[in-house]
């Protein structure tokens, strides 16, 4: 088994993830300018969602046809949250000064965390989450894990239908034009509170969808399991350029694979023996943020903000 | 019979500031109608009391006989009322076309719209010659003409221009008043706000000065434009 190609791999299942939890965050951003700290917390209940609902099927039904069903319970416990939290905690500080609204995120963040570890029957401690079971899949220069396809098939899908969203519809146009100038935008005669209702919502079912992937891969979820997950997407999505959805993705994957090859090779270099291995994936990860910011302060994507005449 | 606009004593304050200190004027079907008045007049503040994107603090808001005052500015735009924006405010990552269809936003008439956008293209042809390309790299002078195309494109009963001439060429000024005579004689009705006034009241039916928040004279452009005040304080004369 070559050993490049399998890290390479590793990195691209790990970035599509990032990615899709990114889009939450950057689509938010792109249109109320908020950094929601509280995404990651959107992702962990979409996770939950998609547990009560496989627990509520009849016992014995097959990972395979509860899957659906698994993706609707997570899809609705993330959108419910993430529209709630935007009507009764965020809709009320628009206007206010910015920090007002990221510091309500930060306290929604460990709200909801708390919610859930005080509230959810057995949520104390990790709990198992189903998986598929099998060999992982042979694919020649590298081996991908059985419960990982679902994730290699949903990303690009996501994508997909995404952008389709975003150019080709009525509603996808007047997000556009509420994240470029939302006062026009309403001049238009566009509703803007609810453009931003749908991005919430859409970045919700994306982290719902991304928990789902999480909870296959690593067979269980928790109650902190968004923390870290939101910290690595929220810098793929300033990696990739705020405010950009395909930046978000590309944000993720140039995350995702950085750290995979970080944690497989900064050993080699001389003198760097000690930094290498999953430890070290988080600083690594960090650390690109930082250099991309000194190099490139708007992201991969992003462009400068200067086009207001 | 009443006129399209009636604004009684209207207040709009930022805060505890209060920019607009209880104004009257009404615009008639069919005229064009000005405010003048320098920078930090009020009048801008005025015009977006007018499409709802300011609350005013008290007055009323009558547009063709009903309060518009608490109507949300995206309802306002399809009661008739278009607005284009001081500084002319056009999506700049969109194309041209993009632009002028938003401006249709709440219409579902296909063959209407596809009219219209030629008929914006016809007016400024410009905007034909790069209708695909990204709007934020026009000129000023084109992005004004893009503004107001896509004003335009929701077919008002009132168009309310924004300083159209700002920071424009006079060559460029010229095209725009040239525009809003061309606009009138085919019936719509327009609301001006202005800092060039010479070319701004030569061409209004009826006109109103604002200083600091209030109106402090009024007439026919004709009127305002023999006025001594106003030669002496908008038009540079002593």
């Amino acid at each position: 088994m070559h050993e490049l190609p399998q890290n390479l791999a590793n990195g691209l299942m790990l970035g599509l993830m990032y990615g899709l939890i990114a889009i939450g965050y950057t689509m938010v951003y792109g249109i109320v300018q908020l950094i929601n700290f509280a995404h990651g917390e959107i992702f962990m209940i979409g996770g939950f969602g998609a547990l009560t609902a496989f627990a509520a099927l009849p016992h014995g039904t097959s990972l395979w046809l509860a899957l659906p069903v698994m993706i609707l319970g997570g899809v609705i416990a993330s959108v419910l949250t993430a529209t709630a939290a935007e009507r009764f905690a965020y809709r009320p500080l628009r206007g206010a000064p910015r920090l007002a609204p990221l510091i309500t995120a930060i306290g929604l963040s460990i709200a909801l965390q708390q919610v859930v570890w005080a509230f959810y029957p057995g949520a104390k401690k990790a709990i198992t989450f189903p998986q598929f079971q099998g060999d992982t899949v042979d694919l020649g220069l590298f081996n991908l894990q059985r419960n990982d396809l679902f994730l290699l098939a949903a990303a690009p899908l996501c994508m997909l239908i995404l952008a389709s969203f975003v150019r080709f519809t009525r509603t996808g146009r007047a997000m556009q034009a509420t994240a470029q100038d939302p006062d026009t935008a309403k001049l238009m005669g566009i509703n803007t509170d609810r453009i931003i209702v749908i991005a919430f919502a859409l970045g919700a079912a994306f982290a719902a969808i991304a928990a789902v992937a999480h909870g296959l891969r690593y067979g269980q979820v928790d109650f902190m399991m968004g923390f870290i997950a939101g910290l690595k997407a929220f810098t793929a999505a300033v990696l990739g350029g705020i405010g950009n959805i395909y930046g978000a993705m590309l944000g993720g994957l140039v995350l995702g694979i950085a750290e995979s090859l970080a944690t497989a090779y900064i050993q080699n270099v001389p003198g760097m023996h000690q930094l290498g291995g999953g430890a070290w994936a988080n600083v690594w990860a960090f650390v690109l943020l930082i250099v991309v910011l000194l190099v490139r302060p708007q992201g991969l994507l992003g462009e400068r903000v200067a086009d207001r005449a | 019979m009443t006129a399209l606009l009636e604004v009684e004593d209207l207040r709009v304050a930022y805060g505890k500031i209060e920019a607009v200190k209880g104004i009257s004027f009404t615009v008639e079907q069919g005229e064009v109608t000005t405010l003048i008045g320098t920078n930090g007049a009020g009048k801008t503040t005025t015009l977006r009391a007018l499409s709802g994107l300011l609350r005013p603090t008290a007055g009323k808001i009558l547009f063709e006989g009903s309060a518009i005052d608490t109507v949300p500015a995206h309802k306002i735009v399809a009661l008739g009322l278009a607005h284009s924006p001081e500084g002319r405010h056009i999506f700049p990552r969109m194309t041209i076309e993009e632009n002028l269809l938003l401006g249709a936003f709440l219409r579902r008439d296909q063959a209407g719209i596809a009219q219209d956008v030629e008929r914006a293209c016809t007016l400024f042809p410009i905007l034909a010659e790069r209708r695909k390309q990204a709007a934020g790299t026009l000129s000023g002078g084109e992005q004004q003409m893009l503004a107001m195309g896509r004003a335009l494109m929701s077919r008002p009963k009132l168009l309310m221009l924004d300083e159209p001439s700002m920071g424009l060429s006079p060559l460029m000024m010229q095209k725009i008043m040239a525009t809003i005579v061309e606009l009138r004689a085919s019936g719509t009705t327009i609301l001006l706000v202005e800092q060039n006034a010479q070319a701004a009241l030569s061409l209004s039916e009826r006109a109103y000065v604002m200083t600091t928040g209030e109106i402090t004279l009024s007439g026919t452009g004709a009127e305002l434009l023999r006025d001594d005040t106003v030669r002496r304080a908008y038009l540079g004369e002593d």
